[in-house]
Formats: C-alpha cells, sequence, structure tokens
C-alpha cells in the first residue's frame, strides 16, 4: 500500500462496514457455538430481544430520553461557561495569567472521583449528575478554548489594526470569527466525553437513565440488556456527533468545506 | 511640511536570553512628501520591513518619531494602510466584507460602503469575485483584494511591505503596472518596500536604498521617467543604467549582509 494515497468513496464506505459485520460475526460465533457462556456474554440475537423487551415493557425510550437531557443540560451549562471565560482568556493576557494554573490543575481533577462529594452536596436529584458532566467538562472547553484563540494569526491581527479595528474590534472581528471553527470542533470532542461521564454518574445513586439500568440489569445477570444499554449509548454518540458535524461544516464552510 | 517625516527613528531589538542586542536600525532620517511614491530597496534582514512596521504603527521605536501631518503616531491607524507580504485576507469573510472592513469599522452606512467598495473591485478587476472567499482566489487576486481593501479606507500614505514577493514572476509584473496605473490616477503617497531593482526603479519618483545591518539609508535617487509609464520602459537605456548603479549599491550590501550572516 502507498503510504496517504487516498482511496475512493465507495471503497472507503464498504470497508467501514466490512469491519462491523466482522466484529458481529465473530461475537455471533462465540456465542452462538457456545465457546462463551450466556451468563457473561448474550448472543446478538438475545442482545436484539432484550433490547425489545426493554422499549416495550420497561419503558427504556423515557431511561434514554433522561440520559439525552442530562448529558445536553450539563454540556450547555458547561459550555454557556467555558467558551466566554476562554475566548477572555486567550485574547487578554493577565486574565490568562490570573485562571490558567487553577484551571490546568483542575483539568485533572476526575469527574468521576467527585461524585460522593456531589451526591454529598447535591443528592442523587438531577443537580448532581448535571454537576459530574460540568466538572468533567467545562475546564476541558476553557483551556481549549483559550489556547484557540491564544494562536489567532498575527498577521491578521495587525492588518485589521492598520484598518483602523479598535481593541474591542480587534475581538469582535477578528479573534471569535478566527476561532469560532475550532471551538465548535472542541465542542464536539468535549459533548463525546460528557457522554461517559453520564454514564459513570448514572452508575451511582440514580434511579434512573440508562446507567441505571445497566447497574440494574447487572443485579439480573441480563447481559442482553447490558450490551444493548451499551450499542444504545454509542449509537446516541454517534448520531450526535454526526449531527454537530454538519452543523459545524454548514455554520463555517470557509474552514470545513 | 512633509507628509511623512521619519525623524531620527532608531530601533534596537533585546537580546534573547542575555544575549547581546540587535541594533536592527541606526537613526533613520526620511521625509516623504506628498505624492511620492517611495521604493525602499535592501538586501534581507537591513531593518526595511522594521521601519515599514514603525510608520504602520505595529513596531515601537527605540528612539526618534514619526510625524504624520507634523503629529506624531501613536500605534496604528486607519490613516496608514498597509499591504503585507503573507495573505492576511480574513478568510471567513468573502472579497466584498474584506474590502469594507475597515469602512464598516468606522460605523459607515451599508449604501456607502457598497459604492465606495465597487469603485475599488473595479480597478483591481475583482468586480465578478465580490462573494467569492479568499481561498477560491489566486495568490495574485488575494493581493489585488488586499491592495483595495487598504485603499478603500482612504489612507493618507499607504504601506507596501514586499505585497508581490510571494507571486511569480509573470503576475509580479502585472501587479506592478496594476498598482503604478492606480498611483497615477490617484498620487497617493505610498511607501514601498522590496528587494527587487526591477520593481523598485519602474514604480518608484524615489528609490531610497538601504544598507546591510545596522539599517541606515545608504542612497536616495530620484527616478525621472515620465508617467504614465509603459512595461516597456524596464527594457530603455535610462533604466538600465539606473539599474545597473543600484545593483552595485545593493550587491556590496548584500554581501555584508552574507558575512553577518543573514
Amino acid at each position: 500500500m502507498t503510504p496517504l494515497k487516498p482511496i475512493p468513496r465507495g471503497r472507503r464506505i464498504a470497508l467501514g462496514v466490512a469491519f462491523f459485520v466482522l466484529f458481529v460475526a465473530l461475537w455471533a460465533a462465540v456465542t452462538f457455538s457456545g465457546l462463551v457462556s450466556a451468563t457473561f456474554l448474550a448472543s446478538p440475537l438475545q442482545m436484539l430481544k432484550g433490547g425489545w423487551e426493554l422499549l416495550t415493557r420497561f419503558d427504556f425510550a423515557q431511561d434514554i430520553a433522561v440520559t439525552i437531557w442530562r448529558v445536553l443540560g450539563g454540556f450547555v451549562i458547561a459550555a454557556a461557561l467555558a467558551v466566554p471565560l476562554g475566548v477572555a482568556m486567550g485574547a487578554y493576557k493577565p486574565v490568562e495569567a490570573f485562571f490558567e494554573p487553577f484551571i490546568s490543575f483542575s483539568r485533572y481533577l476526575p469527574a468521576s472521583a467527585f461524585i460522593p462529594l456531589l451526591i454529598l452536596w447535591l443528592g442523587v436529584g438531577e443537580a448532581q449528575k448535571l454537576a459530574v458532566i460540568f466538572l468533567g467538562s467545562f475546564f476541558q472547553i476553557v483551556l481549549m478554548v483559550a489556547f484557540t484563540v491564544g494562536q489567532t494569526r498575527r498577521d491578521l491581527v495587525e492588518a485589521a489594526y492598520t484598518l483602523g479595528a479598535s481593541d474591542a474590534g480587534i475581538l469582535k472581528r477578528v479573534l471569535i470569527p478566527y476561532a469560532a471553527p475550532e471551538i465548535a470542533e472542541h465542542l464536539r470532542l468535549t459533548l463525546g466525553w460528557a457522554w461517559t461521564y453520564v454514564i459513570v454518574a448514572e452508575l451511582i445513586g440514580s434511579s434512573s437513565g440508562i446507567g441505571h439500568m445497566i447497574t440494574d440489569s447487572q443485579a439480573l445477570l441480563a447481559t442482553d440488556q447490558m450490551i444493548f444499554g451499551i450499542i444504545v449509548i454509542g449509537l446516541i454518540g454517534l448520531i450526535s456527533d454526526f449531527v454537530f458535524r454538519a452543523a459545524n461544516a454548514r455554520l463555517f464552510h470557509w474552514k470545513f468545506a | 511640511m512633509s507628509k511623512l517625516l521619519i525623524d531620527e527613528v532608531e530601533r534596537i531589538f533585546p537580546g534573547v536570553r542575555g544575549g547581546p542586542a540587535t541594533r536592527a536600525i541606526e537613526p533613520i532620517t526620511l521625509a516623504v512628501e506628498d505624492n511620492d511614491f517611495i521604493t525602499i530597496l535592501g538586501p534581507s534582514g537591513c531593518g526595511k520591513s522594521t521601519l515599514l512596521r514603525i510608520v504602520a504603527g505595529l513596531d515601537t521605536p527605540t528612539a526618534g518619531r514619526v510625524l504624520l501631518d507634523g503629529a506624531p503616531i501613536a500605534g496604528p491607524g486607519a490613516d496608514r494602510g498597509m499591504v503585507f507580504q503573507s495573505y492576511t485576507l480574513f478568510p471567513w469573510l468573502t472579497v466584498r466584507q474584506n474590502i469594507c472592513f475597515g469602512l464598516r469599522e468606522q460605523g459607515m452606512a451599508q449604501a456607502r460602503q457598497d459604492e465606495i467598495c465597487d469603485f475599488y473591485l473595479d480597478r483591481v478587476g475583482l468586480t465578478a469575485f465580490a462573494n467569492h472567499l479568499p481561498r477560491q482566489l489566486s495568490g495574485g487576486m488575494q493581493q489585488r483584494t488586499a491592495l483595495a481593501r487598504a485603499l478603500a479606507n482612504n489612507p493618507k500614505v499607504l504601506l507596501l511591505d514586499e505585497p508581490f514577493g510571494a507571486l511569480d514572476h509573470q503576475t509580479r509584473e502585472l501587479m506592478q503596472e496594476l498598482l503604478l496605473g492606480i498611483w497615477e490616477q490617484d498620487r497617493k503617497t505610498v511607501l514601498f518596500v522590496t528587494h527587487d531593482i526591477d520593481e523598485a526603479i519602474f514604480m518608484a519618483s524615489r528609490v531610497v536604498v538601504m544598507s546591510a545591518r545596522p539599517g541606515h539609508i545608504k542612497c536616495d535617487i530620484p527616478v525621472e521617467f515620465a508617467h504614465p509609464r509603459e512595461y516597456l520602459i524596464k527594457t530603455t537605456p535610462g533604466f538600465a543604467a539606473l539599474k545597473a548603479r543600484l545593483t552595485e549599491e545593493i550587491r556590496g550590501e548584500a554581501l555584508r549582509a552574507v558575512e553577518m550572516g543573514a
């Protein structure tokens, strides 16, 4: 194979689908043959049956809706606060000097380790779930946005100054539009991470949501339902990523088209 | 009174990590009259771009001052338009929006902005590309847009820092004719930095030669060819004689620059 040589679109899709097929085939082989006991791993067919049961009898759609709501809620709150702070840090060096060390430190505090504390402070209600997602996303977004804004091409800033731009004009008409597509990409990535935080939050101290269903199914050794839950998370993540990506491509066609 | 007066301007860059300071420009005095087209010619690293950046207000002199219409400049401003060597169009804005950038900053009414923009689009021959994004344009078209953007602001002085340096030879010559044509109509005061001798002579009313670092003015030669100039003057004996003289002046400086490791 020639390094970096592109392949036709049709072939690329075929290869991507082929791996899914292979994966499911391998899964089917080890489960249907009895090589792995159903106690530990349900077969694909059982998984689908378990999923159907979840959706029709146990109101799993409600759990999915609750989880999506939590992810979006926590993520939107984090982004709404983190993006302006990140822009301010990227643009104004004193602001950066003030916040950056603390935020860099906070970034390494694992959000999931805060769950016991958050339960103590906020109980096991929605506020605690949102707080976990907020802690997991906020610091990451701030730092990535600040870095992106700080990386704005200096010659564009200088050109704007020679065209008579004020300091506020530089921020509004150069730094923000220049950084916007990258910021949107950071948000897309962070939304993906928010999905892992919500599940962790729901595994501990929750009475609804996909994560809660998975812990419930564990008690019943229902591997079919557990796997179905995990796959649903993956699918929703994939769809949200796709939508986000399409929106970015549309909004910032000067960069991504 | 001169339109623009560079008065004893000196620039010393502080040493990095305790290293020796770099003296980029020795005290330079240069008076630019209204309607002058001055090209500043010098070997690379002679501080000619630094000088232009100081006039633009993007760099601060260590000593000396720059007067525009008798008033000292403080920082960059719309009265000194600049075209850079690198492509500095805002990639998220169309050609039209780029040209209107400074006008919008002034809060000018949209109709008036469009009127001015249309005029300069026509001047640089890009009317058909008004709604294109910069990445859809060739290098030459991008620099023409950058020129229109700087002119649209109606600056008192137009500063050009090797604006055609990244273009191929043919495009470069066409750009020179375009810029000269615009100057012949407007007679705007121009400071044009270049290391290309043909380019320096062809457009200039005065060629200022800078020495190798630390930069100072080595000679200041008027160019007397009549206007409007055609590209054919590049092949005339008068042009060749001037070129020969400048080549000698520059060559010595370039050799010195190489010896210094520039």
